[in-house]
This record gives structure tokens, sequence and C-alpha cells, in this order.
């Protein structure tokens, strides 16, 4: 039940100051996003007029900590169809990088980020696909790693 | 420029090709259908060793990360000058997303490239203009050269465009090149090798490969789904334009059998791999023993000679 003195006003405010998130209160809660939704034809879990809703309200935490932020497979289908133009992907972006900053990181991405950190990619260039890109005469490609370890070591983005 | 096999009757384009992070792990099959046709086609892709990730997987964690990250591959591109090809929808989506925003926002420009500058002694002006191989195909090449170039006849096969979501959407950052609730371009760029493009329930459905890594069942459930729908409209392939919905549609199909009890075995065609074959090309030429569920039903009914292993 949602208790009137846990809400954060400015939830909402902090939200649209985020990049992607700007659009946020146009929402007037129509549902399309929702009925329209692939993750939400799976899973009741994920319902985006309900994630805006709660963040509209300014139900902080329960929005930042929350699991489902993660869910939006960004396939654009609610962002092409929303009559207030909210840009709910961009949107679920911006939410997901506020959540980050606060604390609330998925394992997954965590381990994304070490992945990149490392090897400046999400799956590794080894000498076993380089080998195999001789063998099917295609151009090699550079393991060379340091270039996004700066960018993240710039921006306190490496992983512990 | 040295004149190569390429054929005389087709002006030369241009394009430095981005591999992203899928392709040349998981999706070598794609890369050298693409690059056989491409040089048939008269299409030349330039490669940069030096290309990492475009920076899509960060954009949720840390946005400007990835602008970052974009703006260094972006940098790379520019100084070679040509027009940046990708590979992979997401790729193109993220690129060009990032590309847009560095060119309109003069601010974000500026602290890009101070960073760029003092971390690596880069610099992007925002003179790089982004496409999909497929685009290539559609809008430079043309659905009528390509038809002329048929040299196998397809006619006896049936298969599924799959469109994925970054190839068209969101619509307004591809400056609305098709509906995006009703896309043609695949359908006529199958049709145009002369295989059966078949309609299906939930065509424009997403693969589920965005939330992966952070719920495999549902994403392995939003994939069933629609092997599920062409199976019901008997296609003989599923054709994509994505290393990443390939991830999810053949790289996973053993598991999405296992974990629903269901048996689909449904090959999956990267475009040109289909294109290839069309133009007279042999299936080891376009990598199709790399293929994980081997299409030998397609070969057997069009190259019946052929023994595929």
């Amino acid at each position: 039940m949602i208790n009137s003195k846990d809400l954060d006003p400015n939830f909402k405010f902090l939200i649209a100051s985020e990049p992607g998130g700007e659009n946020i209160k146009r929402c007037f809660a129509c549902g399309t996003c929702t009925g329209g939704c692939p993750v939400r034809e799976i899973t009741e879990v994920y319902n985006p007029r309900r994630i805006i809703r709660m963040a509209l309200l300014g139900m902080k935490k329960e929005v930042l900590s929350s699991p489902f932020i993660w869910l939006c497979s960004s396939c654009y289908t609610c962002f092409e169809r929303c009559p207030q133009d909210v840009k709910i992907p961009d949107l679920m972006n911006a939410i997901r990088n506020i959540a980050v900053r606060e604390g609330y990181i998925p394992q997954a991405m965590k381990a994304q980020i070490d992945l990149l950190y490392s090897s400046g990619r999400l799956l590794e260039v080894t000498d076993f696909e380089n080998e195999k890109r001789k063998e099917l005469a295609l151009p090699l490609i550079d393991g060379r790693t340091d270039d996004i370890k700066k960018i993240f070591e710039k921006l306190g983005l490496h992983g512990e | 420029m040295v004149n190569d096999s390429s054929e005389d009757q087709f002006p030369r384009y241009q394009y430095t090709l981005f591999l992203g992070c899928t392709v040349p792990v998981r999706a070598l099959n794609y890369e050298v259908s693409a690059r056989k046709v491409a040089d048939r086609l008269g299409i030349h892709l330039h490669d940069i060793p030096e290309f990492s990730c475009c920076g899509y997987p960060i954009k949720s964690v840390n946005r400007y990360a990835y602008l970052l990250m974009a703006a260094r591959n972006l940098a790379l591109a520019e100084k070679k000058g040509h027009l940046l090809c990708t590979l992979c929808s997401a790729c193109c989506g993220s690129l060009s997303e990032a590309n847009h925003e560095i060119q309109q926002d003069q601010s974000l420009r500026q602290r890009i490239n101070k960073d760029l500058s003092e971390s690596l002694g880069m610099k992007y002006e925002g003179k790089v203009h982004i496409t999909h191989f497929t685009r290539i195909l559609q809008k430079e090449i043309g659905k009528e050269t390509i038809s002329k170039q048929v040299k196998l006849n397809l006619s006896s096969i049936r298969v599924a465009p799959h469109y994925g979501c970054h190839y068209i959407k969101p619509s307004t950052l591809y400056g609305r090149i098709e509906d995006p609730e009703n896309p043609k371009s695949l359908d006529e760029l199958i049709q145009a090798t002369g295989a059966e493009s078949i309609p299906y329930e939930d065509k424009l459905q997403c693969c589920g490969g965005g939330i992966l890594a952070i719920d495999e069942q549902i994403a392995l459930r939003m994939s069933q789904k629609k092997l599920e729908h062409i199976q019901a409209q008997k296609g003989d392939a599923m054709v994509l334009i994505c290393p990443f919905c390939s991830v999810m549609y053949e790289g996973n199909q053993r598991k999405i059998e296992k974990a629903f009890q269901k048996e689909y075995k449904l090959p999956i065609l990267f475009y040109p791999q289909l294109l290839g074959l069309a133009m007279g090309m042999e299936p080891d030429e376009l990598g199709v023993k790399m293929n994980r569920v081997r299409p030998t039903e397609i070969l057997k009914k069009l190259k019946p000679e052929v023994n595929l292993k």
C-alpha cells in the first residue's frame, strides 16, 4: 500500500532531468505501451505503464530497487506507438542510469562492464578467433583493449 | 584502387565494415556470406581492426560511457572517410543514435571531444553516416539488380523473414525509411532471390535478446513463440539480418527445445546466405557448414548433388 509520507515528489523531476527521461510527465497512462509489449506478453512482472505511474507518484525506492526496470528488451514497439511520445525505452534507460548511481545494479550488468573493461568487447576476440579468421581468409581483428579501459577509468566505471 | 573480382557493370560502393561483438565470435557465417555477396555486387568493405564494442550494452548503466565508446568507433571510421556499414542491427541503432546526438548537440560534442582527446588523443567531427548492410542491398543495389543476378531457382523454398527491432525502429532515427508496423524491405529482398516470403503470426516480434543476460527464461520464451509460429506455417527456414537475433533463434534453439519440450529444427539463414545461394555460390563459400541447425532439407531441394555433412 502506498503511504504518501514515503513518496518523493521530486523523483519525476530527477527522471525528467536525466537524458532519455525528459518526456515522463507527458504520460497519461493510456497503457498502449503495456498492451503491445512483447515482454509483458510473457510475464506480468514487467508492466511499463505501472512503472511510469509509480515513478510519477514518487515511489523512488520501489522503482529504483526493483528488478523489473531491467526487463525492457528495447524493441521500441511502444516508442513507435506512444501517443504522448514518452520514448519509453529511453526512459527505462534513464531510470536504470539513476538506479546504478544509487547503488542498484544487476549482477549481469556488472559482468558486462567487466567484459567491456577487460577486452573492449562483450565477446573477447582471442588468438583462437583470429586463427579461424585466418583460415577463412578474413582480416584479423585487433584484440587491443587499452582504449576502453582508459575511457572507463576516466569515468570511474571500472569493475571491481 | 585495383579492379579485382567485382563485375564492372556495378558502380563502386565504398564502406567501412563495423563487425561489433557478436559477428566475429558467434556469426562468422554471416560475415563470410555478406563479404562474398558484397564483393560480387561491387560493394567494397574496408576494415578497421581497432573497432571495439559499439557501446550498446553499457547504455543502460551509464549513457555517457555508451556515447563515448560509440564516438571512439565513429572517430576511427571518420579517419577512413567512408560510409559505415554494420551487419548487426543493434550496432546500427546504437551507433546511429549516438551519432545523431553528437551531431546535433554542440555542447555534448565538445564534452565528448575533450574526453576523447584527453584519454585517447582522438577527435570526432560528426561526419560519419551509418547504415545497415541490408539497407545497402535494398537502397543502393536494389531488388531489380539483385533478381538479375539470380542463377539458381529458389521458388520451392518458403522462408519466414525476421526483421528484428533495431533495423526498423526507432523509425525516426532512420528517417522513417519504412513503416515500422508494416515493413516490406526484407520480404522484397527475399522475393528478389526467387524464394517465397511467408506470412506468420507476430512477424515483427522481438527475439528477446535484449534481456537474455537479465532473465534467460523470459528471453527464451520470447524466441520460442516465434519458432512456434513459423513451424505452424511450415516454413523451411527463418531468414534474418542480425547476429544477436541469430544467437536467440539458432544458438539457443536446442536450449529452447529442451526448456519447452518441443522440437523445431528450424534452419536459420542470414539473408546474404540465401542471396548467395540464389546467385549460384556454393554452400561452403557462404559458411553454411557453420550453421548450427543445418539447412539439409533446403539444400536437398536446391542442390541434390551437394552432400553437406
